[in-house]
């Protein structure tokens, strides 16, 4: 089966900045990713070029097995959110009808939920709209327009925290029911987290690490306590950033503790944290790319 | 800093970052097996209503749930959903006992000898603590 999304050496060049840097990814059918990294790492920029936006400086680029840059057929099998989204100069519910014209498994019901959901007024002017109603405006679109490729780009700009979570507790509802390709860029790490199935993080222009979330969870633990006491527990474990405070000093070991491990750190007087995928990705941007991916194998 | 909720949510319901989540939506599952709480021969929550619940993605709760009928303490019937298999409370406490020693005991000696506590010393603290701590109704089934 064609995989919706299949990215090889992708290359996208501005002057003298290189955006992406030999880009390859595919992704399957029915699974949720989350695409990580740092503002500037290129996550917009291989979004755009997916939606068609944008054009590779190299490499190939097939969604549903094909080129997607003016291609219809393509471009109606997805959508694509953008932070910052700008609408033309009309009602909420004239960019809805528009939408469910061009998608063909549009669900007016669902887009009538959401608005609800929402308290956007369907009346409103768009350009009346607050940022986060904006936002709010594109989540709706995105969710409804059901397409095969669903691409969120940081949606939730001006969004409060309650706002946020409707968007994640819809989105797998629908997700559940009408299973479809999602991709979702976010800074928000620890609160998308347990949404993702896949993750991939961006340094760079460049694919730091793709990995099954669920395998990410474990695989570096902050070991903290006196210094003479982390150094023996951490003597053999390949580790992380190491820092010191007086007497104290904390370091990440890479690699899954077992219960002896436990024990021994216990009988040290160490404290053990799990590092969360956030912080894990903050930590992955500054590794060479193949450190976590030989420790979680 | 914003709020983060849907951690916060995961935190209240008890999971952890440190562990794969299918891992541990199948040691809640197990759980409440053991406790009795779901029944053998009732029907367990389905994928998609664990993801809601826990809000984690379908296809982990889907692993967590599978790694359980592949235990065989599950069993599935076409068209309906998992269903608690006949004997999976007495597997589970079984090996609960198993672990016992591992999980409470030996911690339990290392600190004492940490502290200097000998054996008997140990005996005879436990002796009294549960004489002080009243004891739940065991869960009891006999192995």
């Amino acid at each position: 089966m064609t995989p919706p999304i299949s990215v090889t050496g992708l290359t996208r060049r501005y002057r003298d900045h290189l955006a992406l840097d030999q880009v390859s990814l595919e992704v399957e059918a029915g699974s949720i990713v989350g695409l990580l990294g740092r503002n500037g790492a290129g996550k917009t920029t291989l979004l755009r070029i997916l939606a068609g936006q944008e054009f590779p400086s190299a490499g190939s680029v097939l969604v549903h097995g094909e080129p997607p840059v003016e291609n219809e057929a393509v471009l109606r099998r997805m959508v694509f959110v953008r932070e910052d989204q700008i609408y033309p100069d009309v009602r909420v519910r004239h960019v809805l009808r528009a939408a469910s014209w061009f998608y063909p498994h549009w669900s007016a019901e669902l887009a009538d939920a959401l608005l609800a959901d929402f308290d956007l007024p369907p009346n409103r002017a768009v350009k009346k709209l607050s940022r986060g109603m904006r936002s709010a405006l594109g989540i709706v679109i995105g969710l409804a327009a059901r397409a095969e490729v669903t691409m969120f780009d940081e949606p939730y700009a001006g969004l409060d925290a309650v706002a946020r979570q409707i968007f994640y507790d819809r989105l797998l509802a629908d997700y559940a029911e009408h299973p479809r390709t999602i991709l979702l860029s976010t800074h928000l790490i620890d609160e998308a987290a347990g949404l993702l199935e896949r993750v991939v993080v961006i340094d760079r222009g460049r694919i730091v690490l793709t990995a099954d979330a669920d395998d990410l969870r474990g695989v570096a633990t902050a070991v903290s306590g006196p210094v003479l006491a982390v150094d023996e527990f951490t003597a053999g474990h390949a580790v992380w950033g190491r820092r010191r405070l007086a007497g104290q000093a904390s370091v990440v070991v890479v690699g899954p503790l077992d219960q002896a491990d436990q024990l021994r750190a216990s009988s040290l007087h160490l404290d053990l944290a799990p590092l969360s995928l956030q912080q894990l990705v903050v930590q992955a941007a500054g590794q060479p790319a193949d450190t976590l991916e030989r420790t979680s194998a | 800093m914003l709020l983060k909720e849907a951690g916060l949510v995961r935190e209240m319901a008890g999971l952890d970052e440190g562990t794969p989540l299918f891992a541990q939506i199948a040691e809640r599952l197990a759980e409440e097996i053991a406790d009795g709480g779901l029944a053998e021969g009732e029907r367990v929550p389905s994928m998609n209503e664990l993801a809601a619940f826990y809000r984690i993605n379908p296809a982990t709760a889907a692993k967590g749930i599978n790694l359980l009928a592949d235990d065989g303490l599950l069993e599935k019937r076409r068209g309906i959903g998992m269903f608690v298999a006949s004997g999976a409370r007495r597997r589970l406490l079984a090996q609960r006992r198993e672990r016992f020693a591992a999980q409470y005991v030996e911690p339990l000696i290392t600190e004492a000898a940490r502290l200097g506590i000998d054996t008997d010393e140990l005996v005879t603290l436990v002796r009294e603590s549960s004489q002080a701590i009243p004891v739940p109704a065991p869960g009891g089934v006999t192995v």
